[in-house]
């Protein structure tokens, strides 16, 4: 099963899981420090509004506040993308969302801070905002920002082969408007950041910078701090501590985190922010509400002749992931089915509401959404098996897509084999009770963006290691754990290559003053790039080991095995170790391995001199060969760094770095679900999730990561949604924004493909997003198995089922969710719909383009 | 909204209580060991196990007792700290987090969430494992019906829930073997 392998593929429990479980690891709120003050911030009442003045002087005044910090204090912009720098970390002159930060107060305690924020004043003159994307594109004035006119963010336009052509030969066309609904990360761990300075011993001024904080990309997090508070990248260090999840909310700067160090600097202490929940949900930045219009063409042999795609997405105020997600819900339209001819146009649209970024299966998941179910409706219409018409239009790889993708690695048709046998697909599908019913759908997704956002020609991980004469193992890795357990695929991947145990091997991970740079946690890049350059660094040091031990055993270094702590020659049977190390070799756990007395030796050197009268060895432990490369070499430590070869960064088209990676993950899935027509619930009782991840490094871990990508595509498909009227968020809450509880999680049985990636670290690729997005897809075609309606519109809430159900029986509708036509939307409501509300929740500004038009649904369902 | 309402009248008290009240010595019994604090009458137990007594352990997630990251043992019953006053519980004895390892190593619910991949940030992992304590000391051999419906009062955003499952059983399993060898 483990294909020789002594660690890999074997079932390991994270190397941090003892800190996570006994409560002794240290998130970012759960550090302090002496002196430590608590910082709190200003938001933003309005969705759209210049800031007039802003008063201090009363905040300034209660005993208590050490310093009220705003936006003339680092009046430098930012974001995440080079093309993006569109935000302050408090409003210099204008906010655009509820919510926008705009003064924070410093103070000894939480609840001085929390009174202080009631006692600044500030003069907005409210402007008129824009909450529907379509609508925001058609603004002639008050532009979100100023330089954007239109509020258009960014449109592109691809053609690739020639979409009229396959639209001409196809049989069968269908053409529908999808909307997926806006849905946010909720990590469990609120964002928080602690930043403190110290005073120059040469100066005797304010010197370095040391930040500690919940982020996916320590490194961009140290540029973009250079950059607003104008220090040297060298002058500030960042630590992640323990991240308590991330999936993209913490995968780009947000201002918090900037915030805290501009506030620490004006109060000259040291100071830490953390979000209430609240706070959470208005900084967002996760998946945006999106609106495909989708023509896909088959001929009746089940062969897609063309694709195309208009995609609007909502994206906020700000710009943040935003060009880039919407060059992937294009892009990715490509690399999981052969198309040969494609048509994307992308429109990614400023509103006054949090920005969105990017979130788990970044920019693929709403437009797999629509094109796997507008599959499965012409797949009925030419009277073909869903599965089978996936199967017809599979890729022939080793390929460069029309799009200029390269596929190498391709688990797909394996994961639809697989799924549909473990679902018993061919003899249940469509022979259910009424009401329950299968549905199917594949996904794939990046193992990395093989350009950085940042253009430049640096490697995109490095990796350190440093062994010492003790034997231990210290890799120095920038690879940002945020639980997904990037530390135990580093360590994994050392252990295995070093032949030593896993208990040897510390990793010193995501701290930019030890930790070689990373680009950080993000697109799924990780165990391809960073464990790749672990793989390079870790036989850097093998080799001198290996020299050094092959000296001293009469053999050459090639002849060498490293395995399980002893290095012996290839070919000779592994040699037992040693009586006192039985127990270690099977538990890798459980402490050093062959230490003990027998380090004691070492350290004194009577053991090598013990080793020199015997002559050389047959073999020797991994601890001798150490000792014995040290006393050859000197330090004996290795480097690897990782950057995804030149044929795998895409086509030179406009946009074409966006979608290239170095390798793609695969998914099929199989949903069983069952509707209530009375109330139009939905009740999703298994998933079956065959994802093709290269090879599993960890297969606890890979499952883990599988199931939790169905699990967040579930609760995408039917209950979470972000919800808003005028502006405001209508349920900033973990409860009303409806993350499915352990009642409504069904079982998923994750099912690993390994196709062995040829550039993979051991073969492996993504493991932790591929899977989201095909999951939508499979309970809306499962949803139509069981009762016979197609939802074009995220999530299936029972009201929106419930239309459905009632427009195909042609009964009245109810008028639930202001009588829009579930199968064909004609307009946007500008929140979900979902909720009814009572009462009139906050009054629409006088000047508000939408009050002019629609004044009669102005208030939603009320 | 009802939710929205109590996260309202919680900040409010906060606010309008944290700065007027004057603090008095209580003592409070944590993890076997009585401390003799001073603390506001309406600090929160949450606050004061991680402020006063840098037991972090215990997560805050929410505010609103939504999350269940903060659950800690009051005589043996789960408790979400967040919503709970620190001065309610004088005479009573809570255990958190910290509490849970034996003697010097990791309970069997521990080890098996680290195992089975019950934990995968770990932020909402002490709330969990402080909830299936309580459960499994009300009901040592709980159904799968009764373990989903103890673990609903705690939300987890990586696992999907299914590990932990696996996790809750293998503990059990471990717990009664141990019994066995005794």
């Amino acid at each position: 099963m483990n294909n020789g392998f002594s660690i890999i593929g074997k079932r390991t429990a994270m190397v941090d899981a003892a800190e996570k479980t006994t409560g002794a690891g240290k998130y970012t709120d759960d550090i302090s420090v002496s002196g430590m003050l608590i910082g709190k911030i200003l938001h933003s009442p309005y969705p759209h509004a210049r800031i007039r003045s802003i008063d201090t002087s009363r905040a300034e005044k209660l005993d208590g506040v050490i310093a009220v910090a705003i936006g003339k204090d680092a009046p430098n912009p930012f974001g995440i993308l080079p093309v993006g720098h569109d935000e302050y970390p408090l409003a210099l002159d204008k906010v655009r969302y509820v919510g926008d930060n705009v003064a924070c107060v410093v103070a000894t305690s939480e609840a001085i801070a929390e009174k202080a924020l009631e006692l600044i004043h500030v003069d907005y003159d409210v402007l008129p905002a824009y909450f529907d994307p379509e609508e925001s594109m058609r603004a002639q004035a008050d532009f979100i920002h100023e330089n954007k006119p239109g509020n258009l963010e960014k449109d592109y336009h691809h053609i690739f082969g020639d979409p009229e052509r396959g639209f001409s030969e196809a049989d069968e066309i269908a053409e529908a408007r999808f909307i997926a609904g806006e849905v946010t990360h909720a990590a469990m761990e609120p964002h928080s950041t602690l930043a403190s300075f110290e005073l120059d011993p040469h100066t005797g001024k304010t010197g370095r910078l040391t930040v500690w904080s919940s982020t996916q990309v320590p490194y961009y997090l140290q540029h973009k701090l250079s950059l607003v508070l104008e220090m040297p990248m060298q002058q500030i260090r960042v630590i992640k501590p323990l991240v308590g999840g991330g999936f993209g909310g913490k995968s780009e700067v947000i201002p918090l985190e900037i915030i805290a160090a501009i506030a620490a600097r004006k109060a000259k202490a040291p100071v830490k922010i953390t979000y209430t929940r609240e706070e959470v949900f208005w900084a967002h930045r996760g998946r945006p509400r999106t609106i495909i219009d989708l023509k896909t063409a088959v001929k009746n042999d089940g062969r897609i002749t063309a694709v195309k795609a208009r995609v609007v997405q909502d994206g906020g105020a700000y710009c943040s992931y935003g060009v880039v997600t919407i060059l992937y819900s294009g892009a990715l339209l490509g690399a999981l089915y052969d198309i040969p001819n494609i048509q994307y146009d992308g429109y990614r649209v400023l509103t006054n509401k949090p920005a969105c970024g990017a979130m788990r299966g970044h920019g693929t998941v709403n437009v797999r959404f629509a094109f796997e179910v507008q599959l499965d409706e012409l797949a009925a219409r030419i009277a073909m098996d869903p599965a089978e018409i996936r199967k017809r239009n599979l890729l022939k790889p080793p390929c460069i897509t029309v799009n200029g993708l390269r596929v190498q690695s391709y688990g797909l048709p394996e994961c639809i084999e697989k799924t549909v046998k473990r679902s018993g697909w061919e003899q249940r599908k469509g022979k259910l009770l009424k009401g329950r019913g299968l549905g199917i759908a594949c996904s794939h997704y990046v193992s990395g963006a093989a350009n950085s956002i940042i253009r430049s020609d640096m490697p995109h991980s490095t990796v350190n290691i440093k062994i010492d004469r003790d034997g231990g193992v210290v890799v120095y890795t920038g690879a940002s754990d945020i639980g997904q357990g990037s530390d135990t695929m580093v360590a994994q991947i050392a252990a295995e290559t070093l032949g030593c145990s896993l208990a040897r091997v510390r990793v010193i991970a995501a701290d930019t003053d030890l930790t070689p740079i990373d680009l950080g946690s993000y697109s799924s890049r990780v165990t391809f790039m960073n464990g790749n350059a672990t793989l390079r660094a870790a036989n850097e040091v093998k080799k001198l080991i290996a020299a050094a031990a092959a000296k001293k055993m009469n053999y050459s270094p090639e002849e060498l095995i490293f395995r399980e702590d002893i290095v012996f020659k290839k070919g000779n049977p592994q040699p037992l170790p040693r009586k006192d190390d039985a127990d270690e070799v099977e538990v890798t756990q459980a402490g050093a391995s062959v230490s003990g007395h027998v380090e004691g030796q070492i350290l004194r050197g009577s053991l090598q001199q013990k080793r020199k009268e015997e002559g050389p060895k047959e073999w020797m432990t991994f601890e001798e060969a150490v000792v014995a490369a040290i006393d050859f070499h000197g330090a004996l430590t290795g480097t690897g760094s990782y950057a995804p070869p030149l044929e795998a960064r895409g086509g030179k088209h406009k946009g074409g770095g966006v979608g290239p990676s170095p390798a793609y993950s695969y998914s099929a899935q199989v949903a069983e679900v069952s509707v209530d027509e009375e109330t139009g619930e939905v009740a999703v009782h298994k998933v079956w999730a065959a994802h093709d991840c290269g090879r599993a490094l960890n297969p606890v871990s890979v499952e883990g990561q599988i199931i939790g990508s169905v699990w967040m595509g579930m609760g995408q498909a039917l209950t979470e949604e972000m919800v808003w009227k005028d502006g405001m968020l209508m349920n900033p809450g973990l409860l009303e924004y409806r993350s499915p509880s352990s009642i409504e999680s069904p079982e998923i049985e994750p099912i690993i493909v390994e196709s062995i990636d040829p550039e993979g670290p051991f073969g492996a690729k993504e493991c932790s997003e591929g899977s989201l997005a095909a999951t939508i897809p499979a309970i809306a075609n499962a949803i139509y198995d069981a009762v016979g309606v197609r939802l074009h519109e995220s999530p299936f809430t029972p009201e929106r089922v419930l239309a459905a159900l009632r427009a195909k029986k042609k009964e009245k509708a109810l008028n639930l969710t202001e009588g829009v036509d579930p199968t064909s939307p004609k307009r946007f409501r500008e929140h979900g719909g979902s909720l009814c509300f009572k009462g009139r929740g906050p009054a629409r500004h006088a000047l508000d383009p939408a009050h002019r038009q629609a004044p009669a649904s102005a208030g939603g369902a009320d | 909204m009802s939710d929205l309402l109590a996260t309202l009248f919680h900040r409010s008290m906060r606010i309008a209580h944290g700065l007027l009240m004057k603090k008095e010595l209580i003592p409070l019994r944590v993890n076997g060991r009585t401390h003799e604090l001073a603390i506001e009458p309406s600090a929160l137990l949450l606050d004061v196990l991680r402020q006063e007594l840098q037991l972090t352990g215990s997560k805050r997630g929410c505010d609103d007792s939504s999350c269940g990251a903060c659950t800690v043992l009051v005589d043996g019953g789960a408790m979400l700290s967040c919503t709970l006053l620190a001065a309610s519980c004088e005479g009573q004895e809570v255990t958190t987090i910290e509490g849970v390892s034996e003697h010097g190593s990791l309970a069997a619910i521990q080890k098996a969430y680290g195992d089975w991949g019950g934990a995968q940030c770990g932020y909402c992992t002490p709330g969990f494992v402080m909830t299936v304590k309580s459960l499994l000391a009300e009901n040592p051999d709980p159904t799968e019906e009764d373990v989903r419906h103890a673990l609903s009062s705690n939300l987890c955003r990586c696992t999907g829930y299914n590990q932990m499952y696996e996790a809750i059983r293998a503990a059990i399993a471990a717990e009664q073997e141990g019994i066995a060898a005794k």
